[in-house]
């Protein structure tokens, strides 16, 4: 195998699309190399002729072989070597003597990460794979890596998807006269930084369920206003969602200074937060319109000095969700 | 068209989120106030805009928006960064005007739509 090539070809990495690799990235980092490699290595002995190497390679369709003498491994041997032997007349030449004694290998316990760097490094064809003792235990190609990462990534797949399955369909496999499943968040005053959090984990779990992208849009609008309210107007308070299997009901209570006058908080456009909060362009007077356009019902009650709660019911008609 | 198609035609800096870079741009949508947005921005617009705090980043998520580009060279703190890279929403920087990176999109043929609820 060194025979290919001495010196050790430094190839500058392309630059890889990150978006499109990087749960590829992950689990070369994880997956190790005897998890990819294939074990049943064919291998040759040193005192077998260059020509007994070409049916060997032929029959296997393969293009290297690692050489054992006794059960240790010795050398490595491509088809490189191969056809200069033949090109010299030399097939009648022993393996022993044609053979690269200096190869390269990748041990066992090795991550695919550290794989590929060699493949990068090395132009070789594949890798003889050895164990802490560096007994043969396995071959590695670049098709062995791409089969493994294909085979890693269903798996993730399917367990993602069944956790999918069994999540949308808790309503139907527990039985009760009514199930409802009851999500509670926190929602502090004045915190900007986590404003919205609370209403992107509502979104995410309704996905779960198997909500329809429309439906998930409105709950989604109206849960992030009311959440706004929360983290603007009040003292803090809480987000209470109850799924039911044909209905999600979010409630928005909060401790706070109430809503004066409830009907005029309604009307798109009247806002009472202060400028520095409608320069980060809250504030609009839009929040309890946009509400009341994605809500199939809504109710707002407050009570000055105490606070407001706003309950916002979305029904979960036939195409509208599951 | 994708995120990527737009940051190259228009000369943009992607700040953070290059994970979505990938995503499919369906439309467009302009607007400084949070709740406009969503209510008249639909999943897959790009969303222009010069707020630059981490509530845009949840408007983002929330409603599925292809990226963020922040025009007049806004900057967006570290937890607006963060949160992007964690969501891989794209934020996407302009030293141009609102007006101007709408214009360039809309060059590209990248389109608005009607605002869906009437004011």
């Amino acid at each position: 195998m060194m025979g290919e090539t001495q010196e050790a070809p430094v190839r500058k990495q392309p630059l890889i699309e990150r978006a499109e690799l990087t749960k590829v990235q992950e689990l070369v980092y994880e997956l190790r190399v005897e998890q990819v490699m294939t074990r049943d290595v064919i291998t040759c002995t040193p005192d077998q002729t260059m020509s007994d190497l070409k049916e060997v390679l032929r029959l296997n369709r393969i293009s290297g072989v690692p050489i054992v003498d006794q059960g240790q491994m010795v050398g490595m041997i491509s088809v490189e070597s191969l056809i200069k032997a033949l090109e010299q007349g030399e097939a009648d030449h022993l393996i022993g003597e044609k053979m690269t004694r200096r190869y390269q290998s990748v041990r066992a316990d090795d991550t695919l990460a550290g794989a590929v760097a060699l493949f990068a490094r090395f132009k070789y064809g594949r890798f003889p794979v050895v164990d802490a003792d560096g007994n043969l235990v396995g071959i590695l190609t670049q098709g062995d890596i791409v089969r493994g990462l294909l085979r890693q990534l269903e798996t993730l797949w399917h367990s993602e998807e069944i956790r999918r399955y069994r999540a949308s369909h808790i309503f139907e496999d527990i039985e009760s006269e009514q199930t409802t499943l009851i999500l509670r968040y926190h929602v502090k005053a004045q915190d900007f930084v986590h404003g919205g959090e609370a209403s992107s984990k509502v979104k995410r779990a309704l996905e779960r369920l198997g909500a329809h992208p429309q439906f998930l849009r409105r709950v989604s609008v109206a849960t992030y206003e009311a959440e706004t309210n929360i983290m603007i107007h009040s003292h803090g308070g809480e987000i209470i969602v109850e799924a039911q299997p044909n209905a999600i009901k979010v409630v928005a209570v909060d401790t706070g200074p109430g809503i004066e006058d409830v009907e005029q908080a309604l009307l798109a456009g009247y806002s009472t937060a202060p400028d520095w909060i409608r320069e980060l362009g809250f504030g609009a007077g839009m929040g309890l319109a946009n509400i009341r356009s994605c809500t199939d019902r809504m109710q707002l009650t407050s009570v000055m000095g105490e606070g407001t709660r706003l309950e916002m019911v979305f029904d979960l008609t036939v195409g509208s969700g599951e | 068209m994708n995120v990527a198609d737009v940051v190259s035609s228009l000369g943009l800096e992607v700040l953070c989120g290059a994970d979505g870079l990938d995503r499919e741009v369906t439309g467009g949508y302009a607007s400084d106030l949070l709740s406009c947005v969503m209510a008249g921005a639909a999943a897959g617009q790009v969303w222009v805009t010069l707020q630059a705090h981490p509530n845009v980043v949840a408007v983002a998520d929330l409603l599925g928006l292809a990226c963020v580009i922040i025009a007049e060279n806004v900057r967006p703190d570290e937890a607006t960064v963060a949160r992007a890279n964690e969501r891989g929403i794209p934020i996407l920087s302009s030293a141009e005007t609102t007006f101007t990176v709408v214009a360039g999109l809309v060059g590209q043929g990248v389109s608005g739509a009607s605002p869906k609820h009437a004011r």
